[in-house]
């Protein structure tokens, strides 16, 4: 589904990838781990097509295309999603309102019709149960003055509406306490099906107690230095960074 | 500076014709004598400096004629809520027909005429004393001009739940014409009273509004003042709101300008009495060659009071906006907690904005900050939209609106607001938000 190839990427000056390769299929849950400054939010966020990073090598290919080709929207619309580590606040534009703009959108680039109103309450009492959030949330402006949680969830929300085949999620379990934590993870649980695929960005292995990797790698320095199970996160959660460092 | 005879010929005509006590001629006549003697003021006068009123200053406008109908569909477009009380001014002149005075409860509503006949003792200790007419060369002219207006007068204690709506209505009849409403509003101490005025007009219609408003807040007082101004595009607008508080008093102004070739609004506040507070909020959306300018001026002239401002403008197309917020405190007024907030977006690089915090602090214990933005889309946020596959140019709409709808917030009128809210909402996004 996702093939990266020796990818590099620089925030204005500086190099933060530099010689990312990896193969993500259908059905697989992925872990990116790593100490802060790694790269891992950068390799996030290069995916989705942040414009502060410039692609300065390498390729991504995307469901067979080449996904660095494509604007952020059109990579949304082909079914690319990441949950952002710090959400947006969007005053005056509901929850409702921004939930179904982007719904239609994925929708008519999939050629199907857009939904009404009415439909879509029906389909969001549906998904507000994936992350037992407040009816009462989709009526409030997007993000504005929810609780790190209540952002969180939300984030949780919009994937479980559009329904992506890659969803990445940017470190979406820091600043949650264990309950919303439990509450979010169980939410991407729900979301898996075998024709879609998770990567997990975290800098601890405490999410993965939730969301069961079959794939852990370890970035640091803008490279993967190591990939293994998931047995590959408990090392790290007891043994920190350093030895996988130094080996590498 | 320079003097004008512009309007001594129809200030002649209308002295002639009036029977108004004497009081209200002398005012009038001193009020057009400065006007003659100061004129127009110019870009040299510092209040003036980013705001040319050549345009207003070269045009002679005549004094409006009664109207012979009122423009239905005018009204219907006034933001608010159709349960409120209501006094309608068609082309300056309030329309009997169309107003419905009664809902303020304890509440005196009356038009200035009525006044003058019905309360000429609260009329002639307040009239002309707070706006600046022996100052300021349009609070003079409005002085000199002002035949019709409203009065409200709010006895001591009575909370008023329902706001006034006042909708000054304009047709193709006032095309030349200058508009003069005035507004006198007295909150007794620990009463409570809200004013929404709509400004409206038909389409290309070129004329001058010259509005001025006086208030008094009693000790404990709290005094809401909405002004929507949504005239023409070839129109003039100039409206002034002088306001004096006094003890633990509030007064809560917001001012919405989308109107309007030119336009300047003025709020200026003295607070008076310890503990008084002020809120100030604003939001203008400009584009084409308009020109909007909000000048506030709080006085801090008593200890222990507080002053919040935030205004934000919207700029497209060749647009200029103006703010200039001067805060001035007594060396007697201590403890004064000053907070003045402006940011402005810019949508085309032609737009510009003028933004000019002006602090005079004579007390030494106080907490006085400004701040001021001027820039163009968050590019995270929009990532952060274009990301949920929503496109380029939606994206842009919905920030644009969500700028400014942080400052709609701030109306506490649930009506008004959703109005706003549903004003701006379409004229970014071209859609409705259900």
């Amino acid at each position: 589904m996702l093939k990266i190839d020796n990818l590099h990427a620089t925030a204005g000056e500086k190099e933060i990838l530099k010689g990312i390769s990896l193969t993500v299929n259908a059905g697989e849950v992925h872990a990116i781990m790593g100490p802060n400054g790694s790269g891992k939010s950068t390799l996030a966020q290069v995916i989705a097509g942040h414009p502060g990073f410039e692609v300065t090598g390498g390729s991504i290919t995307y469901a067979g295309q080449d996904l660095l080709d494509l604007a952020p929207e059109e990579r949304a619309q082909q079914g690319v999603f990441l949950a952002f580590q710090y959400p947006v606040e969007i005053p005056g534009v509901t929850n409702a309102y921004f939930l179904r703009s982007a719904y239609n959108e994925v929708r008519k680039a999939r050629g199907e019709e857009e939904i009404d109103p009415m439909e879509f309450l029906d389909l969001m009492e549906k998904k507000l149960k994936v992350v037992d959030m407040d009816p009462a949330m989709l009526h409030r402006s997007v993000n504005t003055g929810f609780s790190g949680g209540e952002k969180k969830r939300n984030e949780i929300l919009q994937m479980a509406v559009l329904e992506p085949r890659l969803a990445i999620l940017d470190e979406t379990d820091s600043g949650l306490d264990i309950d919303a934590l439990r509450v979010v993870a169980g939410g991407v649980n729900a979301l898996r099906r075998p024709d879609n695929a998770t990567i997990v960005v975290t800098h601890y292995q405490r999410l993965l107690n939730y969301i069961v990797p079959d794939h852990v790698h370890v970035l640091a320095g803008g490279r993967i230095v190591k990939s293994g199970g998931k047995e590959l996160a408990l090392e790290l959660e007891a043994r920190g960074y350093d030895w996988v460092l130094e080996a590498a | 500076m320079t003097g004008t005879t512009k309007y001594a010929e129809a200030f002649a005509a209308l002295e002639g014709a009036g029977s108004a006590p004497s009081w209200l001629a002398d005012l009038r006549k001193a009020a057009h004598a400065e006007f003659s003697a100061i004129g127009f003021p110019t870009t040299r006068n510092e209040d003036w400096h980013f705001t040319s009123v050549t345009p207003i200053a070269e045009r002679t406008f005549r004094l409006p004629k009664a109207p012979a109908a009122a423009p239905a569909d005018l009204l219907a477009d006034a933001v608010g809520d159709a349960s409120w009380p209501r006094a309608v001014f068609v082309n300056g002149r309030f329309e009997p027909s169309l107003s419905s005075l009664a809902g303020s409860g304890d509440a005196r509503v009356m038009t200035l005429a009525a006044a003058l006949k019905d309360a000429p003792d609260v009329l002639s200790a307040h009239l002309g004393r707070l706006a600046a007419w022996n100052a300021q060369a349009f609070t003079a002219l409005n002085t000199a001009f002002a035949q019709d207006g409203i009065v409200v007068h709010v006895p001591r204690g009575a909370k008023v739940a329902a706001p006034l709506h006042i909708v000054h209505a304009v047709d193709a009849q006032a095309a030349g014409a200058m508009l003069t409403p005035r507004l006198l509003v007295i909150v007794e101490p620990l009463a409570e009273f809200a004013i929404v005025e709509n400004y409206l007009s038909q389409k290309g219609i070129e004329y001058f509004t010259n509005a001025v408003g006086e208030a008094v807040v009693g000790t404990g007082g709290r005094f809401h003042h909405y002004k929507v101004q949504r005239e023409s595009r070839e129109a003039f607008h100039v409206g002034t709101m002088q306001v004096t508080q006094g003890r633990d008093s509030l007064f809560h102004s917001f001012s919405y300008a989308s109107g309007a070739a030119l336009s300047r609004t003025n709020i200026y506040t003295k607070l008076a009495g310890d503990g008084a507070e002020v809120r100030l909020n604003g939001l203008y959306l400009v584009d084409g060659s308009q020109h909007a300018d909000h000048q506030t001026f709080v006085e801090h002239i008593a200890p222990g009071c507080a002053s919040r401002e935030l205004y934000k403008g919207i700029l497209d197309g060749d647009a200029h906006g103006v703010f200039n917020g001067k805060v001035f405190v007594d060396p007697q007024a201590q403890k004064t907690d000053g907070k003045q907030t402006n940011h402005a977006l810019l949508l085309s690089p032609a737009a510009r904005v003028d933004t000019k915090p002006q602090l005079e602090i004579f007390a030494d214990d106080v907490k006085c900050t400004h701040g001021a933005t001027v820039g163009r889309l968050d590019e995270l946020a929009l990532f952060y939209l274009k990301s949920r596959g929503v496109g380029a140019e939606n994206a842009r709409a919905l920030l644009t609106y969500a700028f400014a709808a942080e400052v709609l917030e701030t109306v506490e009128l649930d009506a008004l607001r959703d109005g706003l809210e549903r004003i701006a909402f379409e004229r970014f996004t071209h859609t409705e938000q259900r």
